[in-house]
């Protein structure tokens, strides 16, 4: 259940603006990929363009190829629809739906799609995609309560227990606990760590910590000057990267001295 | 109240009184005044006002005008001594605040007042609301005065009238509405046909309900031959006084449904006219059905194209394409303006007080209704 991507030579524009240059790279199945990067750098924007996510903006457009496992997510005969269900995704503040239940919004995805489930098939997978989540045991008594009564850190992993609830090959993570205190990101960085024995994760942190414990590759993105578009600069094993970087600039960022 | 908070500290020394070397700035000093000096002047502007209107036979709007500028004066000259400039400034622009909002208010609680005093005698009798005005003549009304028979007539029929005449309005102007408010929204994207609609929808909304019945009843000139009136045609008026509106709030409910929600559903590889039926129209439920609710509060009262593009019937009419057909407003109108008894006019006026407050009633339970729809629908918090 996880999938290997490669991108070759993606540009990413909104309308006029270029915004990320000539990206290459592959992530590997069953594997944390990290992406760090100083703001505006085009990190989330390649992130999002990897479910197709990035063309739901007005004027937002794409030239390269994405390949999950050999077929281009950007061919004209793949509709986005079926990118995004076996692209998961989880963002950057925890959204669960508010009009829905704790356990409605894990089947969200599922009932969205209208797909036929008898009680016992819909209770068995919401059990499942939480107890995954490391939130089962937090919300077993109150699945019926609203989502939105959860704290900030059980909303994200509600978050990512609907992301796995569709059963997704790959889970796109954008800064997912740049929102949380330090206890709940312990609890989603130990999550990441189980989800990569099943699923592709890629996360986009600003937290070079982070990027450092969860990850097994990482890409530094940087950008030359504002206006100009980000750029990958070098992407490599987390421990080469941390600790004998190829680039300067890599080297300048993760050791403070950037600018 | 609030100004003795304003005064500083005791640990600070208190600014010289005379105007030092610093000229042009003035070290005003505030001392603690009061309220009872303010409710004082207030009793006496009121007694002179009260005075004036009795015993010096002025005119009682002149008289409270006289009292209320007295009391600012007053107030002034008395925090002035007292509390200092600020103080005194202070009271002053109070008093122009709770001027202007009695000045606000009073128009309204004098209309309701006038509106339920005059109507409550014959609005809840069990003949007026039951009764129509079908073979209700000046006889009756005469029989009614000079001999003291029961007053006949009522209604019922405009009671009808009304709630076919805006149901159907409803029905046709919230799919209109809604639909294209969730285009401007969702699928627009800012193109040039959204700008063109929220133009049009602008200058829609300041049509005068009178051009709008007029409209109605040319269409149904036009398709149906002349002097067609039915109660279709004025839903149909109606609505275009509604759609505006409905799609002006409803806009408004969209737009502010969080994008992350959206994008949280696209994510989970939702389509997106699944999205909005099932994620953003849940969400907005709440203040869509309020802005409904208003807009048809709105509408409910109109007179003049109901007028113009229904008619009036003295009957029970329930077939909305065949013949005129009575409503509320337009019921109120008629008796007002054309008493079935010239001679004898109370009886008449005394129905279109009744169908006035009737109405106001409907209009009061509706807002009730946006309200208790926007608290059931609204989204769930708490544990």
């Amino acid at each position: 259940m996880s999938k290997r991507i490669d991108v070759n030579d993606l540009n990413i524009f909104y309308g006029k603006f270029h915004a990320v240059q000539n990206v290459s790279m592959t992530i590997e199945p069953k594997s944390v990929t990290a992406f760090i990067g100083p703001s505006g750098c085009g990190k989330s924007t390649f992130l999002r363009t990897l479910n197709r996510m990035h063309e739901v903006i007005p004027g937002g457009r794409v030239e390269g190829e994405v390949l999950m496992d050999g077929r281009d997510l950007y061919s004209k005969e793949v509709d986005p629809v079926d990118v995004r269900r076996e692209v998961g995704m989880v963002f950057q503040r925890p959204n669960p739906f508010p009009t829905m239940s704790i356990k409605e919004n894990v089947l969200a995805g599922v009932r969205l799609n209208s797909r036929r489930m008898s009680h016992s098939a819909a209770d068995e997978l919401a059990e499942r995609a939480l107890r995954d989540a490391n939130l089962w045991n937090e919300v077993k008594d109150r699945l019926d309560k609203p989502g939105s009564g959860l704290s900030g850190g059980q909303q994200q992993r509600l978050c990512i227990a609907r992301a796995i609830a569709v059963q997704p090959e790959v889970i796109l993570m954008d800064e997912p606990c740049s929102a949380l205190d330090p206890i709940s990101t312990l609890a989603i960085e130990d999550l990441i760590e189980q989800l990569k024995e099943d699923y592709t994760v890629v996360i986009v942190t600003h937290n070079m910590q982070q990027a450092a414990r969860v990850s097994d590759r990482t890409g530094f993105f940087n950008l030359e000057a504002t206006g100009r578009p980000g750029r990958l600069v070098e992407m490599d094993d987390t421990q080469k990267i941390f600790n004998n970087p190829a680039q300067q600039s890599t080297e300048d960022y993760i050791s403070g001295r950037f600018g | 109240m609030a100004i003795q908070t304003q005064h500083t500290g005791s640990d600070v020394t208190p600014p010289p009184r005379k105007r030092g070397p610093m000229e042009g700035i003035e070290l005003s000093t505030v001392r603690p005044a009061g309220d009872r000096i303010g409710y004082a002047v207030l009793l006496g502007a009121l007694a002179l006002a009260a005075t004036l209107w009795l015993a010096g036979g002025l005119n009682v709007v002149l008289a409270a005008v006289v009292g209320f500028l007295v009391y600012l004066a007053g107030v002034y000259t008395a925090y002035r001594v007292v509390g200092g400039r600020r103080v005194a400034t202070d009271h002053v622009m109070r008093g122009l605040v709770y001027g202007a909002f009695i000045l606000a208010v009073l128009p309204l609680v004098s209309l309701l007042w006038t509106v339920v005093g005059q109507g409550i005698p014959r609005a809840f009798h069990p003949d007026f609301l039951l009764q129509t005005m079908n073979g209700v003549t000046g006889v009756q009304d005469e029989a009614t005065m000079q001999e003291g028979a029961p007053m006949v007539g009522g209604a019922y029929h405009a009671v009808v009238g009304t709630l076919v005449i805006t149901g159907i309005a409803t029905v046709l102007s919230v799919p209109i509405g809604l639909f294209t408010a969730i285009y401007l929204v969702e699928y627009s994207n800012k193109n040039a046909l959204s700008h063109v609609i929220r133009f049009l929808v602008d200058v829609m909304t300041g049509i005068p309900s009178i051009v709008a019945g007029l409209f109605a009843f040319a269409l149904w000139a036009m398709v149906f031959g002349i002097g067609t009136k039915d109660a279709l045609a004025g839903a149909v008026a109606l609505s275009v006084l509604m759609i505006p509106t409905v799609v002006r709030s409803s806009e408004e409910m969209l737009r502010i449904v969080p994008n992350d929600l959206r994008e949280a559903s696209l994510a989970l590889g939702v389509p997106k006219w699944r999205t909005v039926a099932k994620v953003v129209l849940p969400t907005a439920a709440s203040g869509l059905a309020s802005g409904v609710t208003l807009a048809i509060a709105r509408v409910i009262g109109e007179t003049a194209p109901l007028l113009v593009a229904v008619g009036y019937a003295r009957g029970l009419n329930l077939n909305p394409v065949e013949g005129p057909m009575n409503s509320l407003a337009v019921y109120a109108y008629y008796m007002f303006t054309r008493p079935l008894n010239p001679g004898f006019r109370d009886p008449s006026l005394e129905r279109a007080w009744a169908a006035a407050l009737l109405l106001v009633l409907l209009v009061v339970a509706l807002n009730l209704t946006a309200r208790l729809i926007a608290k059931l629908f609204a989204p769930k918090t708490g544990r």
